[in-house]
């Protein structure tokens, strides 16, 4: 089992990444972001950092890079993606997930450990959770508010695509308290909390994000 | 082009008039300039001998008092290089290596508190890096004028929101520092960070420029106007009213994804084996970089200033040597590695140019498109004039220190010390500093142990073995006010203290020595004190000095701040897993003090908080006492017996139970074994209070014995409230509410 993890210049949570992936029992696979090559991965990472320095909107220029154009098409094809922060930022950008992230409504980066609510355990990414289930994992963000057009939103609700959503408060100002959200099929999902930092209780708050990528490890099974 | 001031031009024109006071040097110096050329300088010249002996690039009114740091420190197996280099280095075992250094941006950050501060956390990271070391965690010591004044909002926020930006960007998690406010920084706030970094042994690189034929590449950001003189003019210059907005522009501005790259670009350029020597481009840019590694090396060195890379192309070999734009370095490379050095920097998308080569003629010579304009002997530069400035105690110190704070008027019963401790939890130097801190992105790297509130950060180095190190920085400018030499030993013993008490084993020291102006008698004095209490404190505990900085001119007109060095310490801790946090746990344990009470409260935080008082003594630092303390609290981490510990220090044992409780939500019922007032408010050095496990009393009290640290039952944790028996109750939910709501109340 690999899982590839994708490093754009400014990536900062890619090893952090591969090693949630390693705890869950699969082989991380670095990628590069000028390379037009998946390397064969079962599925794929992109972690959080701030991409090119975000100087530009956030994952506006990283959609850009030599790897997304390997991985758009792979997605829509069924490979498991997990985007975090901006990761998920990046998978907005490619279109790849709805919605834009925007400025926490606190003008502030905040780092918080936020209980979540498991919506949707159906993803490639969740089915280790219980629906329903609360989990405590790290966000650490500046713009992590999600926003959508009520049709949008509308029918991310209607069609059961919110994976996860803040379960005590709404930190950043997200529609709806919308903290992931996942495209039709499930097999692309993007969060803005890292469950890559909450994978052991010596240096995250809970193990509780692990459940993450034992998922996909799971899904890439069957 | 700029049509430049040869050196042929300057020889054959030793009248032509030179602004070298504008550039801060005196008459005195420029002689001396002169002297060594036997010539006028060129204007390159002057520039570059301008901000090499800046006080802040040359250190020539502390350097005399600075030498006693590294003769009086003890002899360390642990130190592989020391001060002296741009950050020292220990070994932590292992095959391992840890390197750190706390540096300060006081000046910057008050002229423009946003890129002022980003900028020191960037230029911290960089000296880290020069060592061969990957960069692991940046702290953040931080002092603001009153927490009230409309000024200190507008440095706050800014100075947070620069170190969160930078820092959060460039991907280093933030594990600890500091936060107080005083009268005495309003103008002049202190903004030192800290920045550690991990290397294998075989990694260490060094700041030289050797063997004749090898190249030197100028990496990095692109050169431009950025903070010309920021050096020479507004770091070693006390503020005056009227001169703050022609100072505005030599503030830097950092792009810290330029400088991800460049620590990703470094680390990898060392790996493979491509670097002959490396310095780090910080105050005096090119200038400096040039001087100290041509001065360390073989002696000479042939630079080509057309061929820096520039973002200004008006902008001429003077400019060029002072310019302190962000995220550059300059490397020494063989010929036959250069094509591969280049092909790196390129995979990072890091500029890079050969911009000259090492020489064995002794002299430092620059060209500015075929003229020469530099042609220098390096170390004229890199070693700088020395003074002994006049030192003379203060009129004032007798007077404060027979001011004693026994005179003030003591809460008598419960309630009066109830009230006291909430007004201490909620005083903007003691309330819980999460409206900064969450701004801070602790996790990143994955590798965060520990991180504020706890007593140190802790940084996991080895996934395997659990090898750590823990670190963290201490300053009481209250204490160094009344008591410089005393004050100092306070700082060193808490930093001391407090990476002990996360079970680590103190290992090394650094230091940023925050002070007004050297041309006042009286703040020499205070400044010599201080370096001699250090010296003196790192002998008795034995732990080495490896590196700082100094910061002085911190001054706005007659009032300086106090005295305030800021002591970082670095600790090993054998397995991670085995830390120890301050929060009280969830089920049954006793609660022990560790160490001896006094009635001190001199400088105190009561006296402080309550009474706006500062004089008396500090309290007498203790540090046999202290080494005893730490060699128990790591005896007793590893063999398990705590379930918590935690440091006494400001605002004493009432402070400390307060944060134990709030941090785990879990209370405590205590009984104190003296006078209430004294007990809970006294600031006694070498204190800690502890968590037992069930079932080791016995074994805790035998290690406490056997370690010559009196041991005393205060109590035991559980409940929902802070209750201290015969005294007072208050509610966890109270004490939180006026421990949270203060920093949010102020800075929305």
């Amino acid at each position: 089992m690999r899982i590839g993890v994708i490093t754009f210049p400014g990536s900062l949570d890619d090893r952090d990444a591969a090693r949630a992936v390693r705890l869950a029992g699969a082989e991380p696979v670095p990628l590069w972001h000028a390379d037009r090559d998946l390397r064969g991965v079962d599925a794929v990472i992109l972690p959080g950092g701030f991409s090119y320095g975000d100087y530009l909107r956030c994952g506006a220029i990283a959609r850009f890079a030599p790897v997304m154009s390997e991985l758009v098409p792979a997605a829509r094809s069924g490979l498991p993606v997990l985007g975090i922060c901006n990761g998920f930022q990046i998978l907005c950008e490619a279109h790849l997930l709805p919605g834009a992230l925007t400025r926490n409504a606190g003008l502030r980066f905040i780092t918080r450990d936020v209980r979540l609510a498991v919506e949707n355990n159906r993803t490639a990414w969740t089915g280790a959770y219980q629906p329903g289930e609360r989990i405590t994992v790290p966000l650490k963000s500046g713009q992590g508010a999600y926003a959508a057009d009520p049709g949008t939103l509308a029918d991310l609700q209607a069609a059961g695509r919110v994976v996860v959503r803040y379960a005590d408060g709404n930190p950043n100002g997200s529609a709806g308290g919308i903290a992931g959200v996942c495209g039709a099929e499930g097999n692309v999902v993007g969060v803005m909390p890292h469950p890559e930092h909450a994978v052991s209780e010596l240096t995250g708050p809970t193990a509780d994000g692990l459940g993450f990528f034992a998922s996909a490890v799971a899904a890439v099974a069957r | 082009m700029t049509h430049a001031d040869a050196v042929a031009r300057a020889a054959a024109t030793p009248g032509q008039p030179q602004p070298y006071a504008e550039l801060g040097l005196t008459g005195a110096e420029y002689a001396r300039i002169r002297q060594t050329l036997r010539r006028r300088p060129t204007g390159a010249e002057l520039a570059l001998y301008s901000v090499m002996w800046s006080e802040h690039c040359s250190y020539k009114s502390s350097k005399v008092h600075l030498r006693q740091l590294a003769a009086k420190t003890p002899p360390s197996a642990a130190l592989l290089a020391g001060v002296g280099h741009n950050a020292g280095v220990v070994d932590i075992g292992q095959g391992y290596a840890a390197t750190f250094k706390i540096e300060s941006h006081n000046h910057p950050s008050y002229v423009e508190p946003h890129h002022g501060a980003a900028t020191g956390v960037g230029g911290i990271v960089r000296d880290i890096l020069a060592m061969g070391a990957r960069p692991v965690a940046v702290l953040d010591a931080l002092r603001f004028g009153p927490a009230t004044a409309p000024d200190t909002a507008r440095v706050l926020t800014g100075v947070v929101s620069g170190i969160s930006w930078y820092g959060n960007c460039l991907g280093l998690p933030n594990i600890g520092g500091e936060l107080d406010f005083d009268r005495c920084y309003a103008g002049n706030p202190l903004v030192n960070a800290l920045c550690v970094g991990v290397l294998r042994h075989g990694d260490l690189q060094i700041a030289a420029a050797s063997g004749p034929g090898n190249k030197v590449i100028l990496f990095g950001s692109a050169t431009g106007p950025d903070g010309v003189g920021g050096a020479s003019v507004l770091a070693s210059a006390a503020f005056s009213a009227a001169g703050e907005s022609a100072k505005r522009p030599s503030v830097q501005v950092g792009d810290p994804f330029g400088e991800k790259l460049l620590v990703e670009c470094c680390v990898e350029l060392y790996a493979a084996g491509l670097v002959a020597g490396i310095q780090d481009l910080g105050a005096a840019g090119v200038a400096c970089a040039t001087t100290e590694l041509a001065a360390a090396g073989t002696g000479g060195m042939r630079i080509r200033l057309d061929a820096v890379p520039l973002r200004d192309p008006t902008l001429g070999p003077a400019d060029i040597l002072m310019s302190e734009s962000q995220e550059r370095m300059m490397a020494v490379v063989e010929p036959a590695k250069v094509g591969r050095f280049l092909a790196v920097c390129a995979k990072w998308d890091v500029r890079a140019a050969v911009i000259g080569e090492v020489t064995d003629t002794g002299r430092l010579v620059m060209s500015w498109h075929g003229e020469v304009v530099v042609d220098i002997p390096p170390a004229s530069a890199a070693d700088g004039p020395v003074y002994h400035r006049p030192a003379k105690r203060g009129a004032d110190t007798d007077a404060l220190a027979a001011d004693d704070p026994a005179s003030l008027p003591r809460p008598g019963h419960g309630d009066d010390l109830r009230q006291a401790l909430l007004a201490l939890a909620g005083s903007p130097g003691l309330a819980d500093t999460r409206w900064v801190t969450e701004q801070y992105d602790r996790y990143v790297r994955g590798d965060t142990v520990l991180a504020m509130p706890e007593d140190a950060g802790l940084i996991r180095v080895d996934e395997e073995t659990g090898l750590g190190v823990a670190v963290t920085t201490d300053g009481n400018g209250r204490y160094c006010r009344l008591d410089p030499y005393l004050g100092t030993q306070l700082a060193l013993s808490e930093a001391y203290r407090n990476v002990a008490a996360t079970g680590a084993r103190p290992l090394a020291v650094t230091n940023c020595l925050n002070f007004g102006s050297p041309e006042d008698p009286a703040v020499m004095w205070q400044f010599a004190e201080a370096v001699r209490g250090l010296a003196d404190g790192c002998a008795a505990l034995g732990v080495p000095v490896t590196g700082g900085n100094v910061s002085l001119y911190n001054q706005t007109g007659p009032a300086a701040i106090h005295p305030t060095p800021v002591i970082g310490v670095l600790g090993v801790h054998d397995d991670v897993r085995l830390r120890l946090r301050i929060r009280f746990p969830d089920g049954k344990a006793t609660i022990v003090l560790l160490g001896r009470t006094e009635p001190e409260f001199g400088g105190s935080a009561w006296a402080h908080v309550i009474h706006g008082h500062l004089g008396g003594r500090p309290p007498q630092p203790a540090l046999d006492a202290e080494r005893r303390l730490a060699g128990l609290l790591a005896a007793a981490a590893a063999e398990s017996l705590l379930a918590a510990a935690h440091d006494l220090s400001d605002g004493g044992l009432a402070i400390a139970l307060a944060e134990s409780c709030l941090r785990g939500g879990t209370g405590c019922r205590v009984r104190l074994p003296g006078d209430p007032f004294t007990c809970l408010f006294s600031e006694s050095a070498a204190r800690a209070i502890v968590a037992v496990r069930p079932g080791e009393r016995d074994a805790l009290a035998a290690l406490a014995a056997a370690h010559g640290v009196p041991s005393q039952v205060l109590g035991s944790v559980g409940g929902d409230s802070l209750d201290v028996e015969d005294c007072f109750v208050i509610p966890l939910a109270e004490l939180a509410a006026v421990h949270t709501r203060t920093l949010p109340a102020l800075f929305g």
